[in-house]
C-alpha cells in the first residue's frame, strides 16, 4: 500500500474519510472524545501533544504538592489536563485485584485507539476463542487494600449546549461542522464572557494576548483529516476519538464490561442530555471510576443561559400575571 | 500473565506499556512488584510492595514454590534445560555446611570465584554464551590445543532428575530455605500476598499459557544485579516461559540506542558482537590463537568464534590484514582488569587520566556520586564534550555546589573545556537499535544548523586530523591508526560520512568484490569476508538497508517480520524453538509459534527460527562431535555450548551459578539467610571521599533510599529539563514519604526536606502519599525514600541531583552500581549547605562507625581491599 | 481597496438564511481564517521517517518539514510498535530538537578561565586532535610495567591516559565508528549509559 504520510488516516468510527473540501454543506458527523479513566496511566503524552501541535506557551513551573500534578487546571495554554487522584478506597484492577471474577468472564476486545485502524494487529493470529480468559488472582490479598490513583485526562467538553458559546458577544465562538465549540482567535476580543459561563472552567483568557482559548478539538487538523493530537499520541487508548454516537455505544458497552469484572463503580459522565441535562450531553464525555466531584469535575453542571431562559419565562410569567391583576383590578374598577 | 519487577513500564515505557494494556484487557493478569506504588501499580491487577533490595529472597521463594508444588514444565525442563546435568563432585553451594553463604571456589586473595567446581561433571571447562568468557584465563592459551568443552556432548545426565548431583536437585536444595516465611521476613511482603503471585503465575505457565517478566534498572542497579535477572531466567525455565510467544524477561532498556551501543559497543571490554576485548594475558606469538582459544567453545554456536574474529580485523584493517600477520591482531590494545566507567573516573579523580570525552551523557547528573565525577573533571588536562545544550558536566567549573560554596574557585581549575554542539536525530540519518533488538532507520530531515554536527561527522574528521598527524610516523605503535579502513564517502552539503557505508561494513562483505554477505552464516574465517559485527550481519544483505524497511504493521502479521530489522537474522523471539515440543510440534495451538515441518523438512513459522533451519528434531549427535554439528535437534537454546538453558551456571558469572540473597552494600537489616552480609565478589571503591555506611542499621542513616525516572523526564535532564512543556509537567525536584515517615519527622506535603547520605547532602520538595507504606521486614518497620534523579544546576528547571548521595560500588559481573537500594537520612525543612564527601563534609559521616562493626564480609574468608585505598587528597 | 469593502454574500443575515444556521452560532459566523483552517503538516514539502531519540521502545516518529524547516513532528501510525502513539518526550522532540536551548557554536573554556568563548569548529577539531595525540604519546603502554604481576612484560598496546563516555543516545553507526577508532588508537576505557 503507498503510504499517504502528508494526510494521515481515516477518523475512527466513521467509514468516510473527512477530505478537506471547503465549502461543503455542514453534513459531517458529530466528532467527540470518550475518555477511559480506567485505562489512563498518567503519562501526560495528551497535555505534550497538544501544546506541541497548538504550539502552546507553558503554564508556569510550579511544585503543586498535589500528587503527579503541575498543571493544576485546564486553562488559555493548557488544553488538556490530567488529574491524579490518590484516593483512600480501593478500586478492583487497579493495583488491587478483581474480586469475584470467575475464569472465563469475558474478556475485553482490543483496545480501540483512535486514529489508527482498531489494534487489531494483534488478533490477525489469533482466532476469537483463542483469546485469553483472565485466571483469576485467587483468594483477594490486598497490599494496599484502602487505596488506588485515579488518572483522568480532561479536556473541553464541547457541550451540546454551550455556556460559552451562548455567551459570546461578538460570535468569536462558533458551532464547527464537527459538532465542536471553537475560539476563533481572530474574532476574539477578549471580553471573557465565556470564561464565567462555562460550568467546567475549562475556557481561560491568556495573559500576554488577553484572548480566550481553549481546546479546538483541533479543528485544523479535522479539516485535513487528521485525528486530534492528544487521542493520536495516548499510548493506552484512554482518550478516543470519533462519532459522538458510536463513541457513547462503547463507553456503555465498556461501563457493562468492567461491572462484569468488579469494577461496580464504573460509570459515565456526561454522555447524552438525559444524564446532563444542564448541558444536554457533552461532545467529550468520561467514563469515571467513583463520583465526578472525585475528579474536581461540576456533579450537575447547569449553562447559565438555561436559567436565563427559566428567568425570562419566569419574568414573562409574573409580567403576564401582573398585566391579568391590573386588568382584572382596571375591569373590576371600571363596573364601580 | 505479565510480573514487572524492577520496572516501572507505565511510567518509563509509557508506549511500551500499550502493550500490557491490550493484554490486560484481553484478560491477562499484570502484577506489579515494586517498593512504590506508582503509575505502573494503578492500572496492575495486583500491587505487591517489597523492600529494595530484596528481589532474589521472592524470586528465589517463588522457585522454591514452582518446586515443592511440582508445578515446574517438566518435559521442557527436562528436555530444553541442563536440569538434568550433573554437577562437579566439588562444588559446595552456600547453603552447604560451612559454607556460611559462599560458593566453592572463593579466592580471598582475589576476591573472586574460580569456576573450576562449578563444572559439568565429566566436561573440562564451558565456555557461556554470554557474561565473561575469559575470566580465569590467567594462562595464556594456546591455539594448538582442542577448544574449551570439546567432550560436551558426553556429559552426564540423569533425565529423571533424581541424581543428587544433577542441577534439579542443587537448586532444590539451594532454595530450600526460601519458604514464604523467609520471603515475608526479608521482604516485607505478606505471606498470603506472596503465595498468590506464585500460584498465579503457576497456573498462567505451561502448555496453553504463558506468562513473561519485565524488568529495567530496578534489577540490574544492584550489587547482585545479573544475579537477579537470573533468578527470573531460572523460574522462566521451570515454567517453560522462555522462547515462547507471551513469555521471556523482557529487558526495558532506557535509551533510543543504548541496545545497540552494547552490541556495536562503546565499552571497555567488549569488540562488536560480544567478542571479549584482547587481554594482557595473550602472548606475543600466536596471540590470535591464543585469543580464540580462550574464548571459543568446542560447541554450540560459539565454535564460530574465529570467523567472527577474523572477518572483524578484516573489516578493521582491509587488505593490510593477512593470514601471515595474524590479521593484525597484535594491533589491539589491552585489557589488564577492569576499566568501566567508576574504575575510570576514580583514576581520573587521581589524575591519572589526562583527556576524556562524553558524548550525549551528563554523568555528573545522570551518574552515581556527581561530587566525585567532578572531582575527576577538574583534574583532567581537557575534556571534549558533545551534547545539544550546555550540561552541568560542561560547566562543571562553573555550576556546582562546591564552587558555590568557595570551597573550589573556578580559576584554580586548570581544565580545558570544549564543547560541540550535536546534531539530533533529526539531523542525521542512522540507525536505533530497540530494546528488541530491532534496528530501525531514521532519515535525515535536516541539515544541522551552525557547528551542529553529527557524531558519524566528528569522529570521521576527528580520526582524518589524527591520520594526518600520524601519516609520517614510522612507530609501531600507530600502525593501527594508519592502517585502518576509514573510507565512508562524503555526502550533502556538509560532506558528511555515509551512515549506509558504515552500515554495509556493519553487515560484512566478501573481500573480493566488496559484495554484502547475506549473514553471519556466510562469514569465513580465512580472510575473504570482512564483518564489522557479527550479529548484525544480514541487516544490509542484498545491498538493502533493512533496518529502514517500513511495511506498515496493519499489513502484516502480529510479528511483524517487515518494519526495521532484529539481530540475529531477523529472529524476533529468541530461542523460539523452543516455542514448539522436542518433537517440533508446537506445544499447543493457542501458543504456536515456529514449528518444524515434516514435508519440506525445515523450522519455520510466524517468525525467522533461531535454529539451525534444517536440523530435524530428531537429530541426535554422535558422542565427542564439535562445532555446530553439536547441536541436537532439542538444543533450542544454541548459543550455550551444551544447547540448554542454563538454570545452573557453570561458568561466565562472577559471583555464583545460582543466584542467592545479598543484603545490598548499605542496608537497614542483617542477612537473614548468612553471616556474609553482602555478594563478596561486590566491587568496591576504598577511597576516603567514597564514604560507605555501616552495612546494617547505621543509626544515621536509618531509612532505605530508592531512585527512579519519572515519565516527564529524561535521566539527567538533559533532553528533558530544558523543555517547557516537559518542565512545567516536574517542575522540581521533589523526596516521596509515606504518611508515617511524615509524621515520624514532620515532613509537610509540598514543604521541604534535607536528605543526607555520608557523600552529601540535598534538600528537595516533599511528596506524602500513600503510594509508599512502611513495610515490616524482620521485626522493625522500614521507610523507603523514593528521589526521583532528574534535576541539577543548569537548564529550565533546576534543583538538587539525587545521585550526588550515592557511593561507588557496583556489581561485579556487569560494574553497575547500586543505586536502587541503599540508606539515608532525612529532616524537614532546608538544611543542605551543598556539603560533599569529596570536598569537605566530613561532618556528614560523623559520628563514624567503629571499625569492625556491622561486618559486610566473613571476619579472614574476605580481603578488604576490593580497589586500592586511595590517600587523601584534602 | 475593493478586496476590502464588505461583499453584500459575507453579510452575516445572508450568511445565516444561507447555511440554515438560524442561531448565527455556525458557519454563518466563521471568519475568512476559519474558513481557511487546515493542519500545517498539509503544507509540508516532505515527511521523514524517523524513530524516537528518547527511550528505548523505538516509536516510529514523523517529521515534518516545510522550507529546511522542521514544523511537526508526530507519531507514525504504521509502526507496529508505536501505532502513530507517543509518550510526553517523544511527543515534546520538536521542542528538543527546535528550541532556543540548543546551542549552535563551539564552545571553549581555557584553563583557568570563567567563561565560555566562541571557537572555530575547523579550528577546534585540529586542537582536539592535537590533545589526543600529546596525551596519547605521554600516557602510552606498550607492555605492562609491574614486576609484580604474573604479566609483567606482556604486550598492552593501549593508552589509559585517555576516556570515553556516551554512546547510548548515538546511532548504531556512530557508536561503531567510535569503538573503531578508539580501539585504533590504544583507548580502551571507553564506555557509556549500559553500564549506568
Amino acid at each position: 500500500m503507498a503510504t499517504n504520510l502528508q494526510t494521515d488516516f481515516a477518523v475512527q468510527g466513521g467509514s468516510q474519510h473527512l477530505a478537506h473540501e471547503h465549502g461543503e454543506a455542514p453534513a459531517r458527523k458529530v466528532m467527540g472524545f470518550f475518555t477511559d479513566t480506567t485505562l489512563c496511566i498518567g503519562c501526560k503524552a495528551c497535555e505534550v501533544a497538544c501544546k506541541q501541535w497548538n504550539q502552546l506557551p507553558d503554564d508556569g513551573f510550579l511544585f503543586s504538592g498535589m500528587s503527579y500534578d503541575n498543571t493544576a487546571h485546564l486553562g488559555a495554554s493548557t488544553w488538556r489536563h490530567v488529574a491524579f487522584i490518590e484516593r483512600s478506597e480501593g478500586l478492583p484492577g487497579q493495583g488491587s485485584p478483581r474480586d469475584g471474577v470467575e475464569a472465563g468472564a469475558a474478556a475485553f476486545g482490543p483496545l480501540r485507539p483512535s486514529g489508527q485502524p482498531a489494534s487489531t494487529s494483534l488478533l490477525t493470529d489469533v482466532a476469537p476463542s483463542h483469546i485469553e480468559m483472565p485466571v483469576p488472582l485467587g483468594p483477594t490479598q490486598r497490599a494496599l487494600s484502602n487505596f488506588s490513583w485515579l488518572m483522568m485526562s480532561d479536556v473541553c467538553k464541547h457541550c451540546e449546549r454551550a455556556a460559552c458559546l451562548e455567551a459570546c458577544p461578538t460570535g468569536s465562538i462558533v458551532r464547527t461542522e464537527f459538532g465542536s465549540v471553537y475560539v476563533q482567535p481572530d474574532v476574539c476580543n477578549g471580553c471573557g464572557y465565556c470564561v464565567s459561563a462555562c460550568p467546567f472552567g475549562v475556557i481561560g483568557r491568556r495573559e500576554d494576548d488577553g484572548r480566550a482559548w481553549k481546546c479546538t478539538l483541533c479543528y485544523d487538523r479535522l479539516e485535513g483529516g487528521m485525528v486530534p493530537a492528544c487521542a493520536k499520541a495516548c499510548p493506552t487508548a484512554s482518550i478516543q476519538f470519533g462519532e459522538v454516537g458510536e463513541l457513547r455505544d462503547r463507553a456503555e458497552q465498556r461501563v457493562e464490561q468492567l461491572r462484569a469484572r468488579g469494577v461496580a463503580e464504573a460509570r459515565l459522565y456526561g454522555e447524552d442530555a438525559a444524564h446532563q441535562p444542564g448541558t444536554e450531553g457533552l461532545h467529550a464525555f468520561f467514563l469515571l471510576c467513583d463520583e465526578p466531584e472525585v475528579y474536581n469535575l461540576p456533579p450537575d453542571p447547569v449553562v447559565p443561559t438555561k436559567k436565563i431562559a427559566d428567568a425570562w419565562y419566569a419574568m414573562a410569567a409574573s409580567v403576564v400575571g401582573l398585566a391579568a391583576i391590573c386588568l382584572s383590578a382596571v375591569a373590576s374598577g371600571g363596573r364601580r | 500473565m505479565v510480573v514487572i519487577q524492577g520496572s516501572n513500564m507505565a511510567e518509563c515505557h509509557p508506549v511500551a506499556f500499550r502493550w500490557v494494556m491490550e493484554a490486560k484487557n484481553r484478560g491477562a493478569a499484570i502484577i506489579h512488584v515494586d517498593p512504590r506504588f506508582t503509575r505502573t501499580s494503578a492500572v496492575a491487577d495486583l500491587h505487591v510492595p517489597l523492600r529494595a533490595g530484596s528481589d532474589i529472597a521472592f524470586l528465589g521463594g517463588i522457585i522454591r514454590y514452582i518446586l515443592e508444588g511440582e508445578r515446574f514444565f517438566k518435559e521442557y525442563v527436562t528436555e530444553y534445560t541442563n536440569a538434568p546435568t550433573i554437577i562437579d563432585a566439588r562444588f559446595r553451594g552456600p547453603e552447604d555446611d560451612g559454607q556460611e553463604g559462599f560458593f566453592s571456589g572463593f579466592d580471598a586473595k582475589k576476591n573472586r570465584y574460580d569456576w573450576e567446581t562449578w563444572s559439568y561433571d565429566g566436561v573440562e571447562g564451558v565456555i557461556p554464551a554470554a557474561g565473561h568468557k575469559h575470566a580465569h584465563s590467567d594462562q595464556p592459551g594456546h591455539g594448538g590445543e582442542p577448544a574449551t568443552g570439546a567432550n560436551m556432548t558426553e556429559r552426564h545426565q540423569d533425565p529423571t532428575l533424581q541424581h543428587p548431583r544433577c542441577v534439579f536437585q542443587l537448586l532444590k536444595k539451594h532454595y530450600a530455605r526460601y519458604t514464604p516465611e523467609l520471603v515475608e521476613e526479608t521482604c516485607g511482603v505478606p505471606k498470603e500476598l506472596f503465595l498468590q503471585v506464585a500460584e498465579t503465575l503457576c497456573k498462567n505457565s505451561g502448555r496453553e499459557r504463558t506468562g513473561a517478566f519485565v524488568y529495567a534498572v530496578g534489577w540490574t542497579q544492584h550489587t547482585v544485579g545479573v544475579q537477579y535477572i537470573r533468578t527470573a531466567a531460572i523460574i522462566q525455565l521451570l515454567l517453560g516461559n522462555m522462547g515462547r510467544p507471551g513469555g521471556g524477561i523482557m529487558a526495558l532498556r532506557g535509551h533510543a540506542s543504548i541496545q545497540g551501543s552494547t552490541d556495536l559497543p562503546t565499552l571497555f571490554d567488549l569488540l562488536p558482537g560480544y567478542l571479549p576485548m584482547p587481554h594482557a594475558v595473550l602472548p606475543d606469538e600466536g596471540a590470535l590463537d591464543a585469543y580464540v582459544q580462550n574464548n571459543r567453545s568446542a560447541t554450540g554456536w560459539w565454535s564460530e568464534f574465529r570467523k567472527y574474529a577474523v572477518s572483524l580485523q578484516k573489516a578493521w584493517f582491509g587488505e593490510a590484514a593477512t593470514k601471515e600477520n595474524d590479521y593484525l591482531f597484535d594491533l589491539l590494545p589491552r585489557l589488564t582488569g577492569n576499566h568501566s566507567h567508576m574504575t575510570t573516573v576514580s583514576e581520573m579523580a587521581d589524575g591519572k587520566v589526562k583527556g576524556y570525552f562524553v558524548v550525549g551523557e551528563n554523568p555528573t547528573v545522570g551518574s552515581m556520586h556527581g561530587a566525585l565525577h567532578r572531582e575527576g573533571l577538574r583534574r583532567l588536562d581537557w575534556l571534549v564534550v558533545r551534547d545539544f545544550a550546555l550540561t552541568e558536566t560542561a560547566e562543571f567549573w562553573r555550576n556546582a555546589p562546591e564552587i558555590a560554596r568557595g570551597e573550589i574557585r573556578t580559576e584554580d581549575i586548570q581544565t580545558e573545556v570544549f564543547f560541540f554542539p550535536a546534531a539530533t536525530h533529526t539531523e542525521k540519518s542512522g540507525s536505533f537499535t530497540n530494546t528488541q533488538r530491532m534496528l530501525q532507520w531514521h532519515q535525515k530531515a535536516v541539515e544541522p544548523p551552525g557547528d551542529c554536527r553529527s557524531e558519524l561527522q566528528f569522529t570521521y574528521e576527528l580520526g582524518r586530523r589524527l591520520r594526518r598527524l600520524y601519516a609520517g610516523s614510522k612507530d609501531p605503535r600507530d600502525r593501527a591508526l594508519q592502517l585502518l579502513t576509514w573510507d565512508y564517502g562524503e555526502v550533502g552539503p556538509l560532506r558528511e560520512p555515509d551512515a549506509e557505508r558504515v552500515l554495509l561494513e556493519v553487515n560484512g562483505y566478501t573481500v573480493v568484490d566488496g559484495k554484502p554477505v547475506p549473514g553471519f552464516g556466510k562469514l569465513a574465517d580465512d580472510g575473504t569476508t570482512a564483518c564489522g559485527c557479527w550479529i548484525y550481519s544480514g541487516c544490509y544483505a542484498g545491498g538493502v538497508n533493512h533496518p529502514a524497511r517500513r511495511r506498515p504493521g496493519q499489513e502484516q502479521t502480529w510479528v511483524a517480520p517487515e518494519w526495521g530489522w532484529a539481530w540475529p537474522m531477523n529472529r524476533r523471539l529468541l530461542y523460539n524453538r523452543a516455542s514448539a515440543d522436542p518433537e517440533g510440534r508446537p506445544w499447543s495451538e493457542r501458543k504456536r509459534y515456529v514449528w518444524w515441518d515434516a514435508v519440506e523438512r525445515r523450522w519455520t513459522g510466524h517468525d525467522v527460527p533461531d535454529f539451525i533451519v534444517d536440523r530435524p528434531p530428531s537429530y541426535r549427535p554422535e558422542p565427542g562431535t564439535v562445532g555446530t554439528a553439536s547441536l541436537a535437534g532439542n538444543d533450542p537454546f544454541i548459543m550455550q555450548a551444551d544447547g540448554k538453558g542454563w538454570i545452573f551456571a557453570p561458568s561466565g558469572l562472577l559471583d555464583g551459578p545460582f543466584p542467592t540473597h545479598y543484603e545490598p552494600e548499605e542496608s537497614v537489616v542483617e542477612n537473614p539467610l548468612y553471616r556474609q552480609q553482602c555478594n563478596p565478589a561486590r566491587l568496591e571503591w576504598h577511597r576516603r571521599d567514597n564514604p560507605y555506611h555501616r552495612a546494617w542499621r547505621d543509626p544515621r542513616f536509618p531509612h532505605v533510599l530508592t531512585t527512579y525516572r519519572l515519565t516527564e523526564h529524561h535521566t539527567s535532564g538533559a533532553m528533558s529539563r530544558w523543555l517547557s512543556w516537559l518542565s512545567e509537567l516536574q517542575p522540581s525536584m521533589f523526596c516521596e514519604v509515606s504518611r508515617e515517615l511524615a509524621e515520624e519527622q514532620g515532613l509537610r506535603n509540598g514543604g521541604w526536606a534535607t536528605i543526607t547520605t555520608a557523600r552529601g547532602e540535598i534538600e528537595c520538595r516533599v511528596l506524602v502519599t500513600a503510594r509508599l507504606r512502611p513495610l515490616r521486614v524482620r521485626g522493625r518497620l522500614v521507610h523507603t525514600i523514593g528521589l526521583p534523579y532528574h534535576w541539577s544546576y543548569v537548564g529550565r528547571v533546576t534543583g538538587d541531583p539525587a545521585n550526588e548521595l550515592i557511593g561507588f560500588v557496583a556489581d561485579p559481573n556487569v560494574s553497575i552500581q547500586e543505586s536502587k537500594a541503599l540508606t539515608g537520612s532525612i529532616r524537614a525543612g532546608r538544611y543542605s549547605f551543598g556539603r560533599r564527601s569529596v570536598t569537605d563534609g566530613l561532618e556528614l559521616r560523623r559520628p563514624e562507625p567503629a571499625p569492625g562493626e556491622a561486618p559486610r564480609d566473613l571476619p579472614g574468608l574476605h580481603a578488604i581491599h576490593r580497589q586500592p585505598p586511595v590517600q587523601p587528597k584534602r | 481597496m475593493a478586496s476590502k469593502l464588505p461583499i453584500l454574500s459575507e453579510w452575516p443575515v445572508l450568511r445565516q438564511l444561507a447555511h440554515g444556521d438560524l442561531t448565527g452560532l455556525g458557519p454563518s459566523a466563521y471568519s475568512s481564517r476559519t474558513r481557511q483552517l487546515a493542519p500545517r503538516t498539509a503544507s509540508a514539502d516532505r515527511v521523514a521517517r524517523s524513530v524516537c531519540p528518547y527511550c528505548a521502545v523505538g516509536c516510529g516518529q514523523l517529521v515534518y518539514v516545510k522550507d529546511e524547516k522542521i514544523i511537526d513532528i508526530e507519531g507514525d501510525p504504521e509502526s507496529p510498535v508505536s501505532q502513530g502513539c507517543l509518550c510526553p518526550k517523544g511527543a515534546a522532540t520538536f521542542q528538543l530538537v527546535t528550541g532556543d536551548q540548543r546551542e549552535k557554536k563551539v564552545l571553549y573554556r581555557r584553563p583557568g578561565a570563567s567563561r565560555w568563548e566562541e571557537l572555530p569548529l575547523e579550528q577546534a577539531m585540529d586542537m582536539v586532535a592535537e590533545r589526543v595525540k600529546r596525551t596519547r604519546e605521554e600516557t602510552w603502554q606498550e607492555r605492562l610495567e609491574d614486576p609484580a604481576s604474573a604479566l609483567h612484560g606482556h604486550r598492552l598496546a593501549r593508552t589509559l591516559g585517555i576516556a570515553h563516555l556516551g554512546g547510548a543516545t548515538l546511532d548504531n553507526e556512530e557508536n561503531y565508528l567510535l569503538k573503531k577508532l578508539y580501539t585504533a588508537l590504544g583507548i580502551v576505557q571507553v564506555e557509556n549509559q549500559a553500564r549506568i
